[in-house]
C-alpha cells in the first residue's frame, strides 16, 4: 500500500468544514493559552495535545461515507464507522510522532535557554547546536512526520506478514 | 491582551487549517488519518510563546506535551477499538472519549511531570 496525493478531494470539501476547522483550531490555540495563564506551562502544556479536531473530522468521514453509500442504495450507516476506525487508527500512529515532536522541542529549547554550552542529558543540544528557536520547531514537525510515516509503513508490512 | 487571543486565535486556525487540508489530499485513509495527529496546534501555541514568554516557558509546555500526546495515543486507539468493535455513532464516541484523554493526561502529569514528580 502507497500514499498517494489526490488533490481533487480538496473540492469535495465544502467551505463550511474547512470554516468549522479553523474555528475549532483557533479555539483550541486560544484556550490553551488561556489554560496556560491561569494554571502554569506544566498544565497547559497538555493540552498541545488535545485531540481538538478529530471528533469532528471523524463525524465528517463517517458522514461522507455513509452519503455515498446511501447514493449506490446500501445502508452505509456501519460503513461510515468503519471508515471512522480506520482514520482513528491513522491518528493512533501519529501521536507517536507527536511524542517525537515533544521530545525534540524540550530537549533544544530547554538547552538554548539554560547554557548553550552544557547539554543536561542525551538529548538536550545534539541535534541544533545554534538552537534557533524557529529552526527547533520545524525540525520538530519534521521529526513529527518521519516518525508517524515510518510507524504507518511498518503496521502496513506486519499486517501484510501476518495475513 | 484581545489583541493576543486574537492573533492566537488566527495563528491556531491557520496551522489547523493547514494540517488538515494535508489529511484531506492523501490516501488512503489510514495515511491521511495521521494528520488527525498533527503538532498543529502545538506549532502555534509554541512559536506564540517562544517570542512572548521566551524558550524555557515553551519548554515546559513541551515537556507537558508528552503526557498529553501518550494520551491522545490511548484516546485514538480506543475509539478506534469501539468504532471497529461496537460501531457506536462516530460523534458520540469521539466526543465522550475526549474525557478519558482528559483523565489520562491529567494522570501522567499528576504521576511524572508536574513540579516536584
Amino acid at each position: 500500500m502507497r500514499a498517494r496525493v489526490d488533490l481533487s478531494a480538496l473540492a469535495d470539501t465544502t467551505w463550511k468544514e474547512y470554516a468549522l476547522r479553523f474555528l475549532l483550531g483557533g479555539a483550541i490555540t486560544v484556550a490553551t493559552g488561556l489554560i496556560a495563564r491561569k494554571f502554569g506551562p506544566a498544565v497547559g502544556g497538555l493540552f498541545l495535545a488535545f485531540p481538538a479536531i478529530f471528533p469532528a473530522t471523524a463525524t465528517l468521514i463517517a458522514t461522507r461515507e455513509k452519503d455515498e453509500k446511501r447514493r449506490a442504495g446500501l445502508d452505509g450507516k456501519f460503513r461510515g464507522r468503519d471508515a471512522a476506525a480506520i482514520e482513528a487508527r491513522g491518528t493512533a500512529t501519529g501521536t507517536l510522532g507527536l511524542l517525537a515532536f515533544a521530545l525534540i522541542v524540550v530537549g533544544e529549547l530547554r538547552s538554548s535557554a539554560i547554557r548553550p554550552e552544557v547539554h543536561q542529558s542525551w538529548i538536550e543540544g545534539h541535534l541544533l547546536p545554534n538552537h534557533q528557536p524557529w529552526l527547533v520547531l520545524v525540525a520538530a514537525a519534521a521529526a513529527w512526520f518521519l516518525v508517524a510515516v515510518l510507524f504507518w509503513r511498518l503496521r502496513i508490512a506486519l499486517q501484510r506478514n501476518s495475513s | 491582551m484581545l489583541a493576543q487571543l486574537l492573533i492566537r486565535f488566527l495563528v491556531g486556525g491557520l496551522f489547523v487549517s493547514a494540517f488538515s487540508a494535508l489529511g484531506i489530499i492523501f490516501k488512503p485513509k489510514s495515511f491521511a488519518g495521521l494528520f488527525g495527529a498533527a503538532p498543529s496546534v502545538a506549532l502555534a501555541t509554541l512559536a506564540l510563546t517562544v517570542g512572548t514568554r521566551g524558550p524555557l516557558y515553551a519548554a515546559t509546555e513541551a515537556r507537558s506535551m508528552l503526557g498529553g500526546a501518550a494520551a491522545f495515543f490511548v484516546y485514538a486507539w480506543c475509539a478506534m477499538f469501539l468504532l471497529h468493535r461496537y460501531k457506536p455513532p462516530t460523534t458520540v464516541v469521539t466526543s465522550a472519549l475526549l474525557f478519558l484523554w482528559l483523565a489520562v493526561a491529567l494522570s501522567l502529569w499528576f504521576l511524572f511531570l508536574r513540579p516536584g514528580a
